[in-house]
């Protein structure tokens, strides 16, 4: 089988699920789409069953983090349909006042780690999730460190200070 | 009196022993943790601690000019960082719209496959020093020295290398780069002969392994594997020859398939890679003399720092060589995914760009991050002997599970 049109994967998409799914755009030709957390599982169930779009593949979960934005955080999926060599990326708006979205660990068992760390690093809470534990940073730690707030190293720190290299 | 119960071997445990494997163990061969519930020698279950080197390279890439997250790159599969590397400028070339001229691209395959072969080196002997059988390793290890002689033809360096830049290669390779991989070939067709005549029947060896944390092609989707693992359960996909890059579609290469996920099935698909590797190469070298040999990178002086004595000469190159550093270049407003085919898997970027200096944010998908989150549910009633194997055949490197 071929490679899925844009047009098509979006109309088939679009047909399925009236008014929740838009295009925001195809750079280098991968489309991406956005949908709202009431319905992304469904879509994810739907473009991993669909006989003829099979994204099977889970390739990549993750977050952006957009200060300026009004639903700052958005949660990046990656599907890669294996029959027909398709890529698709959704996405997902939060508001930080409400960081829940449905899991999707109870499609792809290789969602839970992905989430784990999109937990750890951005601070989205993944309902569902059998076991939402930060990952790569340690447990106590209280800040999620990949938003755009968090600073690449201490501020307090002086040993970087120009006047220590006579500048 | 005996005041301590006895027990014999067929009572049954009623507590089990919780057993720290890692995370500075000699056989998981980096810094892993796994909390092993015990009975006797067979895994209860399994919890995996990760994250002992974790060191922020995505956090570090948002303040860094492209350039820059090269080193960064290496540092993730240390194994095969060339690979790494080139998966990076590609991504960044993408972005850039950068057409690469024919004879980088086989440059590139060249320097990726050799990178391949040496992962594939260093994690099928060292899964059959775990199984007891030292002199596969002893034997081999030559070869990735061979390989690392050429990479310090090329760029200089030996385990972290930072070949290439966006836009080619720093310098052209040189002509004892090109002798010593046409001695590489010429060697290594003997040394992986030897070392499949060792192994690929070996009684003890498939005993050991055939059969062992063998993995269905569902559950190997379902927890995203790709790369050789996944190919062993039967699956074939492989971004080279499903997406290519770098000109991967001039070549005729094969992509083996395992047909179980056992073990034993991903040494025989690793083994079958470096031939064909091998074979990539030398259609690389053959391919490389019909182009013209004075090219080694694009044309394009707005993101590829020019020679240093036209800098000092030319006002145009001493602009560009000041914008290239200060960040200055122009970039688009736009998200691009790029993926390779690394030693363990899809290799990909996810860099969001907004035009400035350095991305917006940049997420790398870590094939062995994902690939080692199987482990610690597989593990469960296996043998502990067994699990170390499996941890050895699925070639998890620290770097790359930590990023």
């Amino acid at each position: 089988m071929g490679k899925i049109a844009n047009e098509e994967l979006l109309q088939k998409l679009n047909d399925k699920f009236p008014g929740q799914v838009a295009q925001t755009g195809a750079d280098f030709g991968l489309l991406t789409v956005e949908t709202n957390k009431e319905s992304i599982n469904a879509v994810l169930s739907f473009l991993k069953a669909d006989a003829t779009l099979q994204f099977i593949f889970l390739t990549d979960l993750t977050a952006v983090h957009y200060p300026e934005l009004e639903k700052p955080i958005g949660v990046v999926y990656h599907l890669h349909s294996l029959t027909t060599n398709t890529r698709i990326r959704i996405k997902v708006f939060l508001s930080l006042d409400d960081l829940h979205i449905p899991t999707a660990s109870t499609i792809w068992d290789g969602a839970n780690w992905m989430e784990r760390e999109t937990y750890d690093f951005f601070g989205v809470i993944f309902d569902g999730h059998p076991d939402l534990r930060r990952i790569l940073n340690v447990d106590d730690m209280t800040v999620f460190p990949m938003r755009k707030e968090f600073p690449l190293e201490d501020p307090n720190r002086i040993d970087k200070k120009d006047y220590f290299f006579g500048r | 009196m005996q005041n301590h119960p006895v027990y014999t071997d067929n009572d049954p445990q009623t507590e089990y022993s919780t057993l720290n494997l890692g995370p500075t163990h000699p056989a998981t061969h980096g810094v892993f943790q796994n909390v092993l519930q015990m009975d006797g020698e067979r895994i209860v279950s399994g919890v995996s601690t990760i994250g002992y080197i974790h060191r922020a390279f995505e956090k570090i890439a948002e303040h860094r000019p492209y350039y820059q997250i090269t080193p960064l790159t290496d540092r993730l599969n240390y194994c095969s960082s060339p690979i790494n590397n080139m998966g990076w400028h590609m991504t960044v070339e993408k972005l850039l719209n950068i057409q690469m001229p024919k004879r980088v691209d086989y440059m590139r395959v060249i320097i990726m496959e050799l990178a391949r072969i040496t992962d594939h080196i260093v994690c099928n002997s060292i899964l059959g020093v775990d199984t007891g059988a030292l002199t596969g390793f002893t034997y081999m290890m030559q070869y990735r020295e061979a390989v690392y002689e050429i990479y310090e033809e090329i760029c200089g360096s030996r385990l972290t290398t930072n070949i290439g830049r966006v836009g080619g290669f720093e310098r052209n390779f040189n002509t004892i780069a090109f002798a010593k991989t046409r001695k590489f070939l010429k060697d290594f067709t003997h040394g992986l002969k030897e070392f499949e005549s060792l192994f690929n029947r070996n009684r003890i060896f498939i005993d050991r392994t055939r059969g062992v944390a063998a993995v269905t092609a569902e559950a190997a989707l379902s927890y995203s594997w790709s790369g050789p693992i996944l190919r062993a359960a039967g699956v074939d996909y492989d971004v080279r020859a499903m997406e290519p890059y770098s000109s991967y579609e001039d070549f005729d290469f094969e992509v083996p398939v395992g047909d179980n996920g056992d073990v034993y099935a991903r040494f025989l698909v690793r083994n079958e890679e470096m031939w064909q590797s091998m074979r990539i190469i030398e259609q690389a070298l053959t391919k490389i003399e019909k182009e013209p040999s004075d090219i080694f990178h694009a044309n394009v002086p707005a993101f590829y720092l020019p020679p240093k004595e036209e800098v000092y000469n030319n006002m145009e190159a001493l602009i560009y060589h000041f914008k290239i550093v200060m960040g200055e270049v122009e970039t688009p407003n736009a998200e691009v995914y790029h993926s390779v085919e690394g030693a363990n898997g899809e290799l990909g970027f996810y860099l969001v760009n907004d035009g400035g200096r350095s991305p917006y944010r940049l997420h790398f998908r870590r094939p062995s991050f994902i690939n080692y989150q199987m482990y610690a549910p597989m593990s469960q009633g296996m043998l502990l002997s067994d699990a170390i194997i499996n941890m050895s055949s699925l070639n998890v490197i620290a770097g790359e599970l930590d990023a």
